[in-house]
């Protein structure tokens, strides 16, 4: 008997113990959960979205914290693996009682633990996931997944309007990259919103990855009038692309979206050959906003190198979330979803933007134009 | 018609790029009867060799012409030596295996030494960037570079086979190995020969190919060499005009379809053609049929 009590105790006291050290037992701190790809393949997205997310929580809790509560981050590595994802969401949600996840950066792991965010009723939200259907299927929109970043296809829209209006084109040629999704949701969006713009598509080629030789596709399009190429792809056919369509003397502006964004481009193109090119990116050193001065200028400070997109992302989904806990007026998951999904014009410094019904964020796009290989121009194109 | 001619200039510069990858096919196959799989290895090979004497030795581009050509020389012989010719009296079925196997090892080292990702050619100075105009048709000086090489390459593969001693030798063996060890031929000096010229036209088509597109990676080799080895069967597999023939006929119908046509269509195309020659000319185009001896 007296044994049976001893371990009665012996187990209560355990609970007593777990409960207490993964319960929320300080009531002036708000727990955030990061849940990020530090190592493996796509560590290189990870690192730098938690550099800006560790240095936005440091300057909100400089400032006095979130209502007076201070941020606490409890940083896991999901070392770029979906299922490492999902445990690492789950053990945040139910053992560490965050009021919200951030991470994964990339849409496949990000999905992966969407599931666990609706069983829990804790907010996932994501900076970089840009796969058209992270955050909504066929089955309608995912109520606790959140992200900031525009989708994929929107690019093709925002670069559209972009053609019409700031460069006056009437007529564009479109030559896509057949074989990802990206590439044929980005076309589809150009061409949808350029024709309802009163534009004309005059044509439409299709490479496929790998390829390298496009001369016969560009001799094709040669003869046709058109003021802008639209060439929606990933940078290693893209740069071959407009290289051999220099060299034969196509000199009409070129657009991209964000999968020009890399230093290979330059490499592939050749500095010579990036004229007159232009891409959809999300976030630019060069932008003169005040707000991104300051940004830049602060992770220079922390981490001694200039911030690229995914640290700008990380950085404005972490005021991005605090703005919501603020509004909800409460640590509640529930009412820290409504607050988040009712978002308006927030100010970031990826550009302002407001939640849409599909828990999108509706924001402007930042074009970024290239001479000489040089990224020189940046202008940002509302919708 | 000005597009017309423009299309057939950019399609003989991608079939000179055949052609030299369809002679090492064609050669090896007339003498040992070995589709040898691992030759658009060597291509891919000399693509990257050029590379680094490019980037690391910081040579000019026709020294590491030179320099990749030799490196492949060496590699088709030590491939022949090591892979193949203990296989000399195997079955076929058993060569081809292994050759596929050379392929594949090649492949993947490279991709564990150099990574998996392109790498984008050394930018060309000098005269190498230049391009002419003749009224809307454009010609670059790389096209016209690798025309030329080619034009040499062929002439001086054509007069080695048909005037000097060792080509009458590869010339022998591959009408008749057994008759031509009787005469005194020694047969295993002549298919290393075989493969020494197959595998160094190989190592240019790579380096140019690397100056032409700009872009390598250790895959690059897959579908050019599949494009080239269906070049020589156009051709006549084992006869050497034949892949001189295949390539450009494939280079040229590629660039027609895509500029006429869906450019999506262009692979399905040649295999189509292929399918063609093998119903109504099993030997090629410049195939002769040769009668079963029974």
């Amino acid at each position: 008997m007296k044994k049976i009590i001893s371990v009665t105790l012996l187990i209560a006291l355990t609970m007593t113990l777990i409960s207490g050290c993964g319960g929320s037992a300080n009531a002036n701190e708000i727990r955030i959960g990061i849940n990020y790809e530090l190592s493996g393949e796509v560590a290189s997205y990870g690192q730098a979205s938690v550099e800006g997310i560790e240095l936005a929580i440091e300057e909100i809790n400089a400032a006095g914290g979130i209502d007076g509560k201070e941020i606490k981050a409890i940083k896991y590595d999901n070392k770029s693996d979906k299922s490492q994802a999902t445990t690492l969401a789950t053990k945040l949600m139910t053992q560490d009682k965050v009021v919200a996840v951030l991470g994964p950066a990339t849409s496949g792991a990000f999905k992966a633990t969407i599931p666990e965010a609706i069983k829990n009723k804790v907010v996932v939200a994501s900076g970089s996931a840009t796969a058209d259907d992270v955050t909504v299927d066929a089955s309608g929109v995912k109520e606790y997944a959140f992200r900031i970043c525009f989708t994929d296809s929107y690019q093709g829209t925002a670069m559209a309007n972009y053609a019409l209006n700031n460069m006056s084109a009437t007529k564009a040629a479109v030559i896509m990259d057949n074989s990802s999704d990206y590439a044929k949701g980005l076309a589809a969006n150009f061409t949808q919103t350029f024709e309802a713009g009163g534009g004309t598509v005059v044509a439409t080629e299709a490479f496929v990855a790998g390829d390298t030789d496009f001369n016969a596709i560009l001799t094709k399009i040669k003869g046709q009038d058109f003021d802008v190429i639209f060439l929606p792809g990933y940078y290693e056919e893209a740069g071959l692309i407009i290289r051999q369509a220099r060299d034969q003397g196509i000199d009409t502006p070129i657009l991209g979206a964000d999968g020009f964004g890399a230093p290979e481009l330059v490499e592939l193109a050749g500095a010579d050959a990036l004229n007159d090119v232009f891409f959809s990116s999300h976030f630019s050193s060069l932008d003169k906003d005040p707000s991104v001065i300051d940004f830049i200028e602060n992770f220079k400070a922390k981490y001694g190198k200039e911030p690229d997109q995914f640290a700008a992302l990380g950085y404005d989904l972490v005021y991005f979330i605090a703005d919501g806990i603020k509004r909800a007026g409460n640590t509640d998951t529930v009412a820290i979803k409504d607050a988040l999904a009712a978002t308006k014009d927030f100010a970031g410094i990826t550009g302002s933007f407001s939640m849409d019904e599909n828990h999108n964020p509706v924001k402007a796009v930042v074009v970024v134009g290239i001479e000489n290989g040089v990224h020189a121009t940046s202008e940002r194109v509302a919708q | 018609m000005e597009q017309l001619f423009q299309q057939i200039i950019n399609g003989i510069s991608l079939g000179s790029i055949y052609a030299l990858i369809a002679l090492g096919y064609t050669m090896v196959y007339g003498i040992i009867k070995l589709i040898n799989f691992a030759h658009s290895d060597i291509y891919m090979l000399g693509a990257f060799i050029g590379y680094f004497s490019m980037t690391t030795l910081k040579l000019g581009f026709i020294p590491s012409l030179f320099l990749s050509m030799l490196f492949c020389t060496i590699i088709g012989v030590v491939i022949e030596k090591v892979a193949y010719k203990p296989l000399r009296n195997a079955t076929r079925i058993a060569v081809l295996i292994t050759a596929i196997g050379v392929s594949l090892f090649i492949e993947y080292t490279t991709m564990a030494i150099a990574g998996a990702g392109v790498r984008a050619y050394p930018q060309m100075t000098g005269f190498l960037t230049g391009a002419y105009r003749l009224g809307s048709v454009n010609i670059t000086v790389h096209q016209i570079v690798i025309v030329s090489i080619t034009i040499i390459l062929m002439v001086s593969l054509q007069f080695i086979v048909k005037k000097t001693r060792i080509g009458k030798a590869m010339r022998a063996v591959s009408l008749d190995r057994d008759a031509a060890e009787l005469m005194g031929i020694n047969v295993d000096t002549t298919i290393s020969f075989t493969f020494a010229l197959g595998s160094a036209l190989a190592g240019a088509a790579g380096i140019l190919v690397g100056l032409y597109y700009n872009s390598i990676n250790p895959l690059m080799g897959m579908l050019p060499g599949i494009k080239a080895f269906v070049a020589a069967v156009f051709g006549g597999i084992g006869i050497i005009p034949g892949a001189m023939i295949g390539g450009y006929f494939i280079g040229i119908v590629e660039v027609l379809v895509s500029g006429y046509s869906n450019s999506l269509y262009r692979d399905g195309v040649v295999f189509a053609i292929l399918i063609l020659v093998l119903i109504i000319k099993p030997t090629g185009l410049l195939g002769k049929n040769s009668r079963e001896k029974v």
